[in-house]
């Protein structure tokens, strides 16, 4: 593998500004002009100066195989994260046309200066000691008083509860009335009884709750909607209530969609994972970054996640497009479980381009693997497939990707047929059958990623 | 649950109800509609919630692929080599820059959008096909600014007209390219067809045809033309005339001559505007007979000088060959006239009656009486108008004279249409001269009509204006015209030498405050620019 081969490509790094002003600023900042004295030391650490308005150039220093994603440090007085200098520098080394000959803006192989090398030392100690110190407290984990942790999640179990039998109360008042009635009322009590929930630790039944208020306005066909809605709900509390009569997995689950922490529990599983899709949603509180990846060896999918408080991005990025040779922790003991959400661990090089895409299935199989995943989790919304040999079927409201050897059809979910992803996946297929990453749920299929043909590079729709 | 087969039994009772029950029960609520199931010892609302719970799922987990729609026949292939990886990463991120919302400074960072134009000439000269990915952006960047649309359409190819078909919010690509490329196919296309498609052609398709065809066989154009020229409509008549620019030739007289009886004046006037710039024609002739009767070489004095007698009456001759009898307001009505004569003779007839001197000679003669402006100015239009380079050197005369900057006879906008005439190198060397004897503050215009990249003499030339103007301390954005036109134009092997410029200077007492700061971000946004114009030249070579 050759250095230059684990360049990210400018898509990646812009992915990791925190908003959109930043990847602005940042690809200003990606052209050798204001940069000097850069290098890559082939390892994962990009240094360069670069000369600001001041009389003395800013240090900026990236190391881009870290555990937790890349780390940054510039010696700028910018508080975003990562700042412009990083992100720019980043760009420069990640579209360097010189790289792998002379000319390098960003040169290969060097051995970083020394104010680079200190920062660098003292994270690598830093995360040394991490690692050991988790290694241990393996072995000494358990919480120094147990008693108090039983205590304290009996008292959370108590609230819990009481904030489902209130939930309980406020969707039956609401069925007696009749949503007709509901429809006027709009977000207002929605929201007062998601704060309720919020006060209850319940956070997954505030998020839930707080949808509903959005219903009434989704166009026609809501009241159908909006009792699914409230149904799932409605079993997601009686869950909740029952669930010392469940089985283990499905209790597991109904404490998760609750919103009650669990650590990530499973044994961690080393594989090349390929970095999928990687897509923020918002709310006014929270930005939630879904990053999936897929193992080329074990063939598991997986979803990783990562918060941001509003209006920041999350700390989390992978490039889409990369295979991270890594472990990852499920967060399911059970590694038959469909529960796809896991941690990820250590990382064990540098990321690398991927060569292939996960193997694909066609619609009709997509839609029965959804299916079969809801027998163990009735609240989930879609299912992560690929599907293979599609072909995109414009049309101005109803979307469909369309099995170019068959008969049958997905139909794209509304929410993703505004994007303009879906025009960039026509326009890849230019009418031809295509390898397409996405989630298919009982709203549609939304695409996030695909291949034009074997071996084609990752286009992130 | 009392027992294990209950749940059994209600799950069979709740998949029976039909969800529409449900969803009516619901809106309504219960206590105004029974719901369809009921639990004993259950209250109705939680019993309509776990019967639509179990249809949910239920729902949910029983959803199939539908029937395929018809599907959208393949896009033609694109014969051409992809772009490079590189190139690709390269329009995606000049693709990705949008302009400037707030307007800010724009600091020491390169104006990307403004690279894009570069990138596609560049691509199109070396054949390369683009990646499918990024055509919806670059379409969405041509339907915003309609001067990318020929470069960014051609580029596109094949696929972006089979994409343009398919939404609607890029039906200009249909329209623009289309026209073209079918008219392009013309040239094979056999008569009937090209007549079927000339009678029956919507207005856009007619003139792309005609320009088209004229390009490729001028007098096949014109008889096409002809055919149905009376049953045109005037404003069609002048757009269709006006394509007969390309490839005008003294065959085209007969058909001029007769247009110049036609009912528009405006058509008029073009079909006049044709026939003066085909010196041999009976109009030129008619003209230089007009025009040389106004202008008289006077010997009496001891230096020869040229003296005007404008015209007292614009008669209907004269109206029949292209003179507008009236005036724009503010001007008298015979030196309106006089330019509009001078304008359209040809300017191979004053050497005969000017005494044999050559145009050097005769732009060098004094002129009586205040009409040097007057005249000089028609000249200048005649030998734009004539394409003549002698007299447009003639007229530019030397570039450092004190003239050349100043309210002379000639303006800058009339120097900058006489650089066309020249070839590149020439126009280049005169507006480098002029530089080096002016500085910038009048050079924008005239370094609008030199080619890209600039020839070395002129790119050294801006540098040293540039470096001479922060010396004298002013600010740099007196000078953004020319910064911009620099960072676009300028060759990139100059950034070596632009790179002592970076520097902050210090501060000199008599300099405004803060300049040497900002002429070093000028100056390295110019460098950044030149060295990302040089990266994108490298990539796209492959």
């Amino acid at each position: 593998m050759t250095q230059q081969g684990v360049r990210w490509t400018a898509d990646q790094v812009l992915a990791l500004a925190p908003d959109a002003s930043s990847q602005k600023a940042g690809s200003r900042l990606g052209v050798a002009g204001p940069w000097s004295e850069t290098g890559s030391s082939g390892e994962g650490a990009v240094w360069g100066l670069c000369k600001g308005s001041g009389s003395k150039p800013y240090r900026t220093v990236i190391a881009t195989a870290d555990t937790a994603g890349p780390a940054y440090k510039c010696s700028c007085p910018s508080r975003k994260f990562p700042c412009k200098h990083a992100l720019g520098l980043l760009l420069l080394w990640a579209e360097d046309p010189g790289a792998g000959s002379g000319g390098a803006a960003v040169p290969d192989g060097a051995a970083p200066p020394d104010w680079a090398r200190e920062w660098l030392d003292a994270r690598g100690k830093r995360s040394e000691a991490k690692r050991s110190s988790s290694a241990e407290a393996g072995v000494v984990t358990a919480p120094a008083d147990p008693d108090a942790a039983r205590r304290r999640a009996e008292r959370r179990a108590e609230r819990v509860t009481a904030g489902t039998t209130e939930l309980e109360r406020r969707l039956s008042d609401l069925l007696r009335g009749g949503m007709a009635a509901a429809e006027q009322a709009g977000y207002g009590q929605w929201d007062e009884t998601a704060a309720r929930m919020v006060d209850a630790q319940a956070p997954g039944l505030a998020a839930r709750v707080r949808e509903l208020g959005a219903v009434p306005a989704s166009g026609p066909g809501w009241p159908a909607r909006l009792l699914e809605e409230c149904a799932l709900l409605h079993l997601l509390t009686s869950g909740w209530l029952r669930r010392d009569t469940l089985p283990d997995a499905l209790a597991a689950t109904v404490r998760s969609r609750t919103g009650l922490p669990a650590p990530a529990q499973g044994a961690p599983l080393r594989d090349h994972w390929q970095v999928l899709a990687q897509y923020d949603t918002a709310d006014s509180k929270l930005t939630t970054r879904r990053i999936w990846v897929h193992g080329e060896r074990s063939g598991h999918t997986a979803l990783l996640l990562s918060y941001g408080a509003a209006g920041r991005a999350p700390a989390l990025s992978l490039p889409v497009g990369l295979t991270l040779d890594a472990e990852l922790t499920p967060y399911a003991a059970d590694p038959a479980s469909r529960q796809l959400r896991a941690d990820l661990g250590e990382q064990f090089a540098a990321p690398a381009p991927s060569t292939g895409h996960p193997r694909g299935i066609r619609p009709e199989e997509a839609a029965a693997r959804y299916g079969d995943a809801l027998r163990d989790d009735p609240w989930l919304d879609s299912w992560p497939v690929t599907l293979s040999r599609v072909v995109p079927v414009p049309h101005a409201t109803n979307w469909q990707l369309a099995d170019a050897d068959g008969e049958l059809a997905l139909p794209v979910a509304p929410s993703a047929a505004s994007r303009s992803g879906l025009w960039r996946l026509v326009s890849l297929s230019g009418g031809a059958p295509l390898t397409v990453f996405g989630e298919c749920g009982h709203r549609g299929f939304t695409p996030l990623a695909a291949w034009a043909h074997d071996g084609a590079e990752t286009v992130r729709l | 649950m009392a027992s294990s087969t209950a749940p059994a039994e209600a799950a069979a009772r709740h998949a029976r109800t039909s969800w529409e029950e449900l969803v009516t029960a619901a809106l309504l609520g219960t206590d105004r509609r029974t719901p369809p199931v009921t639990v004993p010892g259950r209250e109705a609302p939680a019993a309509l919630l776990d019967a639509a719970a179990v249809q949910t799922v239920r729902r949910r987990a029983g959803l199939r692929a539908a029937p395929a729609a018809e599907r959208p026949a393949p896009a033609p292939a694109d014969p051409r080599p992809p772009v490079p990886a590189a190139a690709r990463h390269r329009l995606a991120a000049l693709l990705a820059d949008h302009p400037h919302a707030g307007g800010g400074r724009r600091g020491t960072s390169p104006d990307l959008m403004e690279l894009l134009p570069q990138w596609l000439a560049l691509a199109n000269d070396r054949g390369y096909a683009p990646p499918p990915e990024l055509l919806p952006a670059l379409l969405n960047a041509a339907r915003g600014r309609t001067d990318l649309r020929p470069q960014a359409l051609a580029f596109a190819g094949p696929r972006a007209q089979w994409l343009a078909r398919l939404n609607p919010d890029w039906k200009f690509a249909l329209r623009t390219a289309q026209g073209g490329a079918r008219a392009a196919g013309l040239r094979d296309a056999d008569r009937a067809e090209r007549e079927r498609r000339w009678q029956e052609g919507l207005f856009a398709e007619r003139v792309a045809l005609l320009s088209a065809l004229r390009a490729h066989d001028p007098q096949m154009a014109r008889e096409l033309l002809t055919s149905t020229w009376p049953t045109e409509r005037a404003e069609d008549r002048l757009m269709f005339l006006d394509s007969l620019r390309t490839g005008l030739s003294a065959a085209d007289e007969p058909f001029l001559e007769q247009a110049l009886g036609d009912r528009s004046r405006n058509v008029r006037a073009t079909a006049a505007e044709l026939l003066s710039a085909l010196p041999h024609s009976a109009l030129a002739a008619r003209m230089a007979d007009r025009a040389s009767s106004c202008v008289a070489l006077d010997r009496t004095s001891g230096i020869p000088a040229l003296t005007v007698e404008a015209p007292h009456e614009c008669d209907a001759g004269m109206e029949r060959d292209g003179v507008a009898p009236k005036p724009p307001a503010g001007r008298g009505e015979r030196s309106w006239w006089l330019g509009q004569l001078v304008e359209a003779a040809p300017l191979a007839a004053w050497r005969a009656c000017l005494g044999d001197r050559p145009p050097a000679e005769i732009v060098a003669l004094p002129v009586a009486d205040g009409w040097r402006g007057e005249l000089h100015a028609a000249w200048c239009r005649a030998a734009v108008r004539q394409r003549d380079a002698t007299w447009a050197r003639a007229l530019l005369g030397v570039p450092s004279s004190p003239d050349a900057a100043g309210p002379g006879a000639v303006s800058l906008a009339e120097r900058a249409k006489l650089l066309t005439t020249l070839p590149g190198v020439e126009r280049a060397e005169w507006v480098a001269g002029f530089i080096d004897a002016h500085g910038l503050s009048e050079a924008f215009q005239l370094l609008g009509v030199c080619a890209v990249p600039w020839a070395p003499a002129l790119g050294r030339a801006v540098v040293d204006a540039l470096n001479i103007a922060r010396d004298a301390g002013s600010y740099p954005w007196s000078f953004s015209g020319v910064m911009g036109l620099a960072e676009r134009c300028l060759d990139p092997a100059e950034a070596v030498r632009l790179d002592a410029l970076t520097a902050v200077p210090d501060e000199r007492e008599d300099a405004a405050p803060g300049a040497g700061g900002y002429w070093s971000e000028a100056f390295q946004r110019l460098v950044t620019t030149l060295r990302l114009r040089a990266a994108m030249r490298e990539e796209l070579r492959g």
